[in-house]
């Protein structure tokens, strides 16, 4: 019987982040796992929220939670780095400050913040479906190049309960497992830029530019992010990059679960992967739109 | 025993202690109270009650008033209560007589609340005079001291405090772990701030314990199990094989130079991985005792049983190497111990933002301490491990120091050898060295001028905790070097430093089997897991155990200077039991009633001192009161009444409690 997590997509898995969504769900169908998105979920929290109106960003935060506790979720998936460490937040300032757990006391929410267990898809494959199933799952052989394994922050740390809070290697470990190379490179938990890209511009996009350079000079081919903000940055502005620097990237930044599902059989259009906006090139010729033949793997 | 209702006689003195006490508590007010409880012949306020002048007052109404109970009411009983018991004995009446009252830790300083403190202190008067009446006269017993010593790990501490003994003419048994005695201080090159040789000031000391009459060193041992107290402990020391007799090796070496394997292959223990030994192996020159070991977990015949044994052969007639040697036991009976069982260099590992183990060129102190060594892995050249010279060098201080994550505290000495480090390398090299530091600490003799001389070496120093040592070159002139990014917090930036080295100055930590230690010599550890001393200030060697004594870094982190310092100390402490003969114990000891005693050895496991002894004929409990600490657990625990201690008997007890609940 196929298990069944909630799932919380959060804003940027239905717009900039809409290839991550895609391909988060057919890797699941692949793998016949099934995520039941919430009902009338809201805004995480994060980011701004959170640095403006500490109070608000966690009374978002515990609504969802109170969604999921009353569809029956025990697990969540939360794909986005920035919602799920605002909900981590509000589950641990609640267990910790009693006074923030008094703000939400009484609502449904209140129960679930112990019970729903926040699950980031990486993590969830790494420990729930193991590398063991995946391989055996391939049945593509990956034709591109090596790619840089890229953490951001905000999935582990502070809470390295995804993985490793400076040194994770998980994401490098299902990448392998379905024969992708990964370059190792000390920039892999260094920021993206995050949403300085909208307000001090100059700055967020010189962090990318840090981030696509060292990628390259590691040798990798691609960067494949786990978060949509990342992943947005790091594709949106190489262009600009360029027209600044004089230096060409030109490299594709895919989500890790478009390269899994690509090896588990899933098409480039379900897998989001003509949505990119760098490194078409590479795309194209690594994911083929009609693949002639589908490599099974031995 | 004297009864309440007998002729007693009480005194109650109240101390101000200067202004301690008088600014918070009403100390007339307490006097002219006390003057009304019952029994009282005579209450008294003065200014210092431990002053001479004092504790005559004291001692003159016991002989003019005849009294024969007295409360003092003043400090905390750890302070001065051998002070009023020597005033009580001085006027005749047994010490035991006397109750002392915590006006001052339990009240004045606690609390700014001037009536309040007054009615605490009444209160507490009230109790001790009702408690007193029903003390007893007791004896202290008496318990002969043996003269031998045994000394735990064989460092710079050990050593000093082992020749101390020894020269003093008492019998010290010496046990090291190590193959060789020497400790960390052995694997050193120089020695700061003076830049002595750590080797010549070290193995003249080394020999001296080798060729001392009164000392017994065992090396390659272990000690597994104490037993006794004070004055008489019973140690067994496990010694495991070394597959070379001791009393028939010559220290020729013949052996290492026969032995089958011809190049050394397994990673040297002494010099930190960086160089090779061979299965058969003396740790370094000056080893002492100039034995070698054989390591069975490398050594071909102990794997497969098939070498040529070439090292027999060589050793020839004098039929030292014994393959067939066995661990063995010794036991020793000993007055005092000393533990000098040092410290444990902070793993770099745990700090993974500065790539130790994932950058060849991330070097941890100890490592570099062997690469400026002339007789180290390089002959005390400082090189990369691709043979290269350094052009630029960087130290990061405070690696497992000061740190949130791994060690909350200073490892003390930290500073100071990165500056020791800074300056040889800069010696051996010529490269531009940079220290990043959070604070430099040189608070030792000549420490503040050796910092001052470096400066003038044109050593750099950045003041900011380093964020990451990374190989993310950001141009040209970082490519092929390793990036130290830090806040240097001086000058408000945050910069990049391309160098060839980087030098990790890790902390010191307690040895990994601190606790199970801790354990067998029935000690305390602090929160960082160092042994902890009986007082930070007055008892600073001492322990909580008697005839235990602390000496060197597991104590704490301390330099040299220091850790011999404190081995001196501790043999003192020793000398001074042994010297005397005998301890005086506190009569406070358990004792069982044995008509009553069950059997049932409820307390035989709960006493933490192994005080309690179960006699198997008798079937009955027995403390022993030269190690029974009066901790009253097994007072506690008995569920048929019938262990009861001295100073602390029911009736004494519920009288202080009356004594409180009776608000007058």
């Amino acid at each position: 019987m196929a298990a069944t997590y909630g799932y919380f997509p959060g804003c940027s898995l239905k717009g900039t982040g809409a290839a991550y969504e895609e391909s988060l769900l057919t890797l699941f169908r692949l793998l016949d796992l099934s995520l039941q998105e919430l009902k009338d979920w809201n805004c995480c929290g994060a980011t701004s929220y959170m640095s403006i109106d500490e109070n608000s960003a966690f009374g978002l935060s515990a609504r969802n939670l109170g969604i999921a506790h009353e569809a029956g979720h025990r697990d969540l998936v939360t794909p986005c780095s920035a919602c799920y460490l605002v909900l981590r937040k509000t589950q641990d300032y609640a267990a910790k400050y009693p006074q923030i757990a008094k703000s939400i006391e009484g609502s449904p929410a209140a129960a679930a913040l112990d019970a729903v267990k926040i699950r980031h898809p990486m993590e969830l494959l790494y420990n729930d479906v193991g590398m063991a199933r995946i391989k055996s799952k391939m049945v593509r052989k990956w034709k591109g190049g090596p790619v840089a394994c890229y953490y951001g922050c905000q999935l582990v740390r502070p809470f390295a309960e995804a993985d490793r809070a400076h040194d994770p290697t998980r994401m490098d470990e299902l990448l392998r497992a379905v024969g992708v190379p990964t370059v190792d490179w000390a920039l892999k938990t260094k920021c993206c830029g995050g949403s300085l890209t909208g307000t001090i511009h100059e700055v967020g996009v010189r962090l990318n530019y840090i981030l696509l350079k060292e990628a390259a000079r590691k040798g990798a081919k691609a960067i494949v992010t786990i978060c949509p903000l990342c992943q947005y940055n790091l594709d949106a502005y190489q262009a600009e990059i360029r027209k600044e620097t004089g230096e060409a990237f030109d490299m594709p930044v895919l989500y890790f679960t478009q390269i899994l599902g690509w090896a588990l059989g899933g098409d480039a259009k379900s897998l989001g992967l003509g949505r990119a906006i760098s490194g078409c090139g590479s795309i194209k010729e690594w994911f083929p739109k009609r693949t002639q033949e589908v490599e099974v793997h031995a | 025993m004297l009864k309440a209702n007998g002729d007693i006689r009480i005194g109650v003195y109240v101390c101000h202690c200067g202004t301690n006490i008088a600014a918070v508590v009403d100390v007339k007010a307490l006097a002219a109270y006390s003057a009304t409880l019952p029994n009282v012949v005579v209450s008294r306020e003065y200014k210092y009650l431990c002053s001479d002048p004092g504790q005559d007052m004291i001692k003159q109404d016991i002989l003019d008033l005849k009294l024969n109970r007295v409360v003092v009411a003043s400090c905390s009983p750890h302070l001065h209560e051998q002070t009023f018991r020597n005033a009580l004995a001085s006027g005749d009446l047994n010490p035991f007589f006397l109750q002392m009252v915590n006006i001052r830790e339990q009240d004045s300083w606690v609390t700014t609340d001037k009536p309040a403190a007054t009615q605490k202190a009444q209160d507490l008067v009230r109790a001790a005079a009702r408690r007193v009446a029903f003390n007893e006269s007791l004896e202290r017993g008496r318990i002969p001291i043996n003269p031998a010593v045994m000394v735990v790990g064989g460092g710079i501490a050990g050593i000093h405090a082992a020749l101390t003994l020894a020269n003093a003419g008492k019998k010290v048994y010496l046990v090291e772990r190590e193959p060789t005695i020497g400790g960390h201080m052995a694997q050193f090159d120089k020695t700061f701030p003076t830049l002595d040789c750590a080797a010549c000031i070290l193995t003249p000391k080394m020999s001296s314990v080798k060729n001392h009459k009164n000392i017994t060193l065992w090396t390659y041992s272990e000690v597994t199990r104490v037993d006794g107290y004070v004055g008489n402990y019973k140690v067994k020391v496990k010694r495991l094989p070394r597959y070379v007799q001791e009393d028939l090796c010559s220290g020729c070496l013949e052996c290492l130079k026969s032995c089958v394997f011809k190049e050394a292959k397994v990673p040297d223990e002494f010099n930190m991985g960086l160089a090779k030994r061979k299965p058969i192996y003396i740790p370094f020159p000056q080893a002492v005792p100039l034995v070698p070991v054989i390591d069975p977990e490398t050594c071909i015949q102990f794997k497969s049983g098939k070498c040529k044994k070439t090292c027999i052969e060589a050793c020839g007639d004098r039929h030292a190497i014994n393959l067939q040697m066995l661990e063995t036991t010794e036991e020793v009976e000993v007055g005092n111990i000393i533990l000098a069982t040092g410290f444990k260099a902070f793993d770099a590992k745990r700090t993974p933002d500065y790539g130790y183990g994932l950058y060849p060129n991330v070097y941890t102190a100890l490592e570099v301490e062997r690469l400026v060594n002339a007789s180290g892995p390089t002959g005390g050249e400082v090189v990369l491990r691709d043979g290269r010279t350094p052009q630029t060098v960087g130290i990061v201080h405070c690696v497992g120091s000061r740190d949130e994550n791994t060690n909350r505290w200073c490892s003390r000495v930290c500073c100071m050898y990165s500056l020791k480090l800074a300056h040889l390398i800069k010696e051996h090299t010529g490269a531009e060295v940079f220290n990043f530091y959070i604070d430099m600490r040189t608070p030792g003799k000549g420490f503040e001028e050796f910092y001052q001389k470096l400066l003038n070496e044109r050593v750099h120093f950045v003041r900011g905790r380093v964020a990451e040592v990374t190989d993310w070159a950001m141009d040209p002139s970082e490519e092929n070097k390793l990036v130290i990014r830090v806040e240097d917090t001086l000058a408000g930036l945050v910069r990049r430093i391309p160098v060839d080295m980087v030098v990790l100055s890790t902390g010191l930590e307690p040895q990994a089997d601190a606790e199970q230690v801790r354990r067998m010599f029935n000690i305390t550890c602090a929160s960082g897991g160092f042994f902890l001393e009986r007082h930070p200030k007055l008892a600073p060697v001492s322990t909580f155990t008697d005839g235990v004594f602390l000496a060197g870094c597991c104590q704490g982190p301390k330099d040299i200077p220091d850790t011999v310092a404190q081995a001196g100390a501790a043999a003192a402490e020793a000398l001074a039991l042994i010297d005397a003969g005998f301890v005086l114990t506190e009569p406070n000891a358990a004792y069982v009633l044995e008509e009553v005693c069950s059997g049932c050895k409820t307390c035989v496991p709960m006493c933490p001192f192994s005080a309690v002894e179960f006699l198997l004929e008798e079937k009955k409990a027995r403390v022993n009161p030269a190690m029974c600490k009066g901790c009253g657990t097994c007072v506690a625990a008995c569920p048929s009444g019938s262990i009861h201690q001295h100073l602390f008997e029911d009736q004494q007890i519920f009288e202080e409690i009356e004594g409180i609940l009776t608000n007058a």
